[in-house]
C-alpha cells in the first residue's frame, strides 16, 4: 500500500469564501531523534470552520496539534495566524515572550488528559481565572465574573466553581478545560481527543457544548481524534494522517463516504 | 435564469482492496432553473442517489461539470474547493436524505430550529417556525421537547425533513424524502415543495412514489444502467 494519493484531486483554489484562512501552516516537520513524527503537513482553517485530524496512534496527529499550540519548536515549516499578534510572520520564529502572549490571547487548547491543561488542586474557577490573569486582568471581581461566565458557557455547574478538578469527574474536568480555553475568546481552539475515555452520555454532552459554542463564536477549531463519530459530528473538513503525512483530505462526509486513498478506505471500513 | 447546468457528469468508485472499479453513473447532463423541480428516475442501483451526492459533494465526481450560479458568482461544483462547498452547504444548497443521525441530547424542536438560528434568526422565532413545521408534518406537540434518538423511524424522518427544509436554500436535493412517511406527512411535504418552488427554490428529487409530487415536476431525467 502506497502513501501517495491515487490521483491528485484537481480542485480549484477557493473563490467563494471571502477573506483568507485564519490559520495557514505549510511544510510542518518534527522529528524526535531518528523518528519522523510529522513529515510534511500543510493545513488551512477558515474562520468559523472546524477541521478534524484522524489517524492511528503514532500517525503524528497530536504532534501537529502541539506544534500549532507553539508548545514545542518545529524542525521546519511556516505557521501563520491572521491575528494582530501574529504580525503576518511565521509564528515559529517568535521569541518566547511574544509566543506566550499569542498563546494566551489567541489559542485555547483542551487536552485528552486534564492534568496537562489544569492545576488539579486549584479551584476550577481559579484555573479559568488564571488565563485572564496571564492576559493582564487584575481586578478580583472582574476575574471572578469572567471565570463564572466562561464556566457557564461550557455548562459547568455554578455550585462547583470552588471545587478543584481533582475532585471532579472526567466530563466535568473537560468542561473546566474548555472554559479555560475559551475564557479569552480565542481565534483558534485546539482539541486533543476531548471526549476519549468519557462515558458515551458525557461525550454527547461535551460534543453538544462544543457545537453550541461554535454557533455562538466564529472560532476556528482543530480537533484531533481517532473516533470517526466525533469527527463526523464536529468537523466540516478532515485530514487523514498516516506515518507523519496527510494521505487524504476533504469534506468530512466525503472522506467518510467516498474515501479515495487505500488507507482511508481501510480506516473507514474498519469502523464498527 | 439557469441555476445549475450539468454536463457529462460521471462517477465511478475505485475499491482498492478489491482492485475494482464500479461505475455509479455516466454522462449525465441537464439544466435546472430557479423554481423548477427535476425528477431523477431509473431502476434501483442506477446511481440516482449517487448523482445527488455528487452534486452535494459527499461523493467526488470523476468527470464532467456542474456549473452552479451561486449568489457569490458562478462555480463548478465538480472542481470547487472544499471550503467553498462548505460555504454553499451553509448558505445555499440543502440535501435531504432518508438517513437521519439525530444528535443525542437535543430535542426535536431544537434540532429543527438549529439551521434557522445558524442562519441568523432569533432563537424564539426559529423555535416558533420549527413548531409550525413539525405540526404540518403531524409530529405531536407532546414530543417536541423529547429526543428524536428515541423516536420511531417515521417520526425521526419527519424531524429530519423539517430540519432539512427549514433554512432558506436556493437548491434542494431530495433523496427519497417520503420513503418512511405516513399519508398526512406526504401531503405536507408536497405542499412544502410547492411553496419552495413558488419562492424560486430549485429542487432535484429521487422519489420512490412519484405520485407524491404529481403535478409539481417540471422536467425529468432517466438514468440508464451503466455499461
Amino acid at each position: 500500500m502506497t502513501d501517495q494519493p491515487p490521483a491528485a484531486r484537481p480542485l480549484d483554489p477557493p473563490r467563494l469564501v471571502t477573506g483568507g484562512p485564519l490559520l495557514r501552516a505549510s511544510g510542518l516537520r518534527k522529528c524526535y531523534g531518528s523518528i519522523v513524527a510529522v513529515a510534511a503537513v500543510d493545513l488551512e482553517i477558515y474562520p468559523g470552520e472546524t477541521v478534524g485530524i484522524v489517524g492511528e496512534s503514532g500517525s503524528g496527529k497530536s504532534t501537529v496539534l502541539r506544534l500549532l499550540n507553539l508548545e514545542e519548536p518545529a524542525d521546519a515549516g511556516d505557521y501563520r495566524l491572521a491575528v494582530p499578534e501574529g504580525a503576518g510572520g511565521n509564528l515559529f520564529t517568535l521569541d518566547r515572550y511574544h509566543r506566550r502572549m499569542l498563546r494566551v490571547q489567541r489559542i485555547g487548547i483542551v487536552y485528552q488528559q486534564p492534568h496537562l491543561g489544569l492545576r488539579m488542586n486549584a479551584t476550577s474557577g481559579g484555573n479559568v481565572a488564571e488565563r485572564l490573569i496571564m492576559a493582564g486582568e487584575r481586578r478580583f471581581a472582574a476575574l471572578r465574573a469572567a471565570a463564572r461566565g466562561s464556566l457557564a458557557v461550557s455548562e459547568f455547574p455554578a455550585e462547583r466553581v470552588d471545587d478543584p478538578p481533582a475532585q471532579l469527574s472526567g466530563g466535568m474536568q473537560q468542561r473546566v478545560q474548555l472554559a479555560k480555553a475559551i475564557a479569552l475568546r480565542p481565534a483558534l481552539l485546539l482539541l486533543d481527543e476531548p471526549t476519549t475515555g468519557l462515558d458515551v452520555s458525557i461525550q454527547a454532552l461535551v460534543l453538544d457544548t462544543l457545537l453550541r459554542l461554535r454557533r455562538e463564536q466564529p472560532i476556528a477549531t482543530l480537533i484531533v481524534s481517532h473516533d470517526l463519530g466525533v469527527i463526523r459530528t464536529l468537523a466540516d473538513r478532515v485530514l487523514v494522517m498516516r506515518a507523519g503525512r496527510v494521505v487524504e483530505h476533504g469534506l468530512t462526509d466525503q472522506v467518510l463516504e467516498d474515501p479515495q486513498h487505500p488507507y482511508t478506505q481501510q480506516l473507514v471500513h474498519a469502523r464498527l | 435564469m439557469d441555476l445549475l447546468v450539468v454536463e457529462a457528469l460521471a462517477k465511478r468508485f475505485t475499491i482498492h482492496a478489491l482492485a475494482r472499479e464500479v461505475v455509479a453513473f455516466d454522462a449525465v447532463s441537464f439544466t435546472l432553473r430557479a423554481g423548477q423541480l427535476l425528477l431523477v428516475r431509473g431502476p434501483n442501483g442506477v446511481g440516482k442517489s449517487s448523482l445527488l451526492r455528487c452534486l452535494y459533494r459527499t461523493y467526488l465526481p470523476d468527470a464532467g461539470r456542474a456549473l452552479y450560479a451561486s449568489t457569490r458568482g458562478p462555480i463548478d461544483l465538480v472542481r470547487a474547493a472544499d471550503p467553498d462547498i462548505a460555504l454553499l452547504r451553509r448558505e445555499e444548497i440543502g440535501h435531504v436524505t432518508q438517513f437521519l443521525r439525530p444528535r443525542p441530547r437535543v430535542s426535536a424542536l431544537d434540532l429543527v430550529a438549529e439551521p434557522l438560528i445558524v442562519a441568523g434568526v432569533a432563537p424564539a422565532e426559529a423555535r416558533r417556525v420549527a413548531g409550525e413545521r413539525l405540526d404540518e408534518l403531524g409530529v405531536k406537540r407532546a414530543i417536541w421537547s423529547a429526543f428524536p434518538t428515541t423516536f420511531s423511524g417515521g417520526e425521526q424522518q419527519k424531524v429530519n425533513l423539517a430540519r432539512a427544509l427549514i433554512a432558506p436554500r436556493r437548491l434542494v436535493l431530495l433523496d427519497e424524502p417520503t420513503a418512511a412517511l405516513d399519508p398526512r406527512a406526504r401531503d405536507a411535504l408536497r405542499e412544502r415543495v410547492a411553496a419552495l418552488k413558488a419562492e424560486g427554490v430549485a429542487l432535484i428529487g429521487v422519489f420512490h412514489h412519484v405520485e407524491d409530487i404529481a403535478g409539481l415536476v417540471d422536467d425529468e431525467i432517466v438514468l440508464q444502467t451503466p455499461t
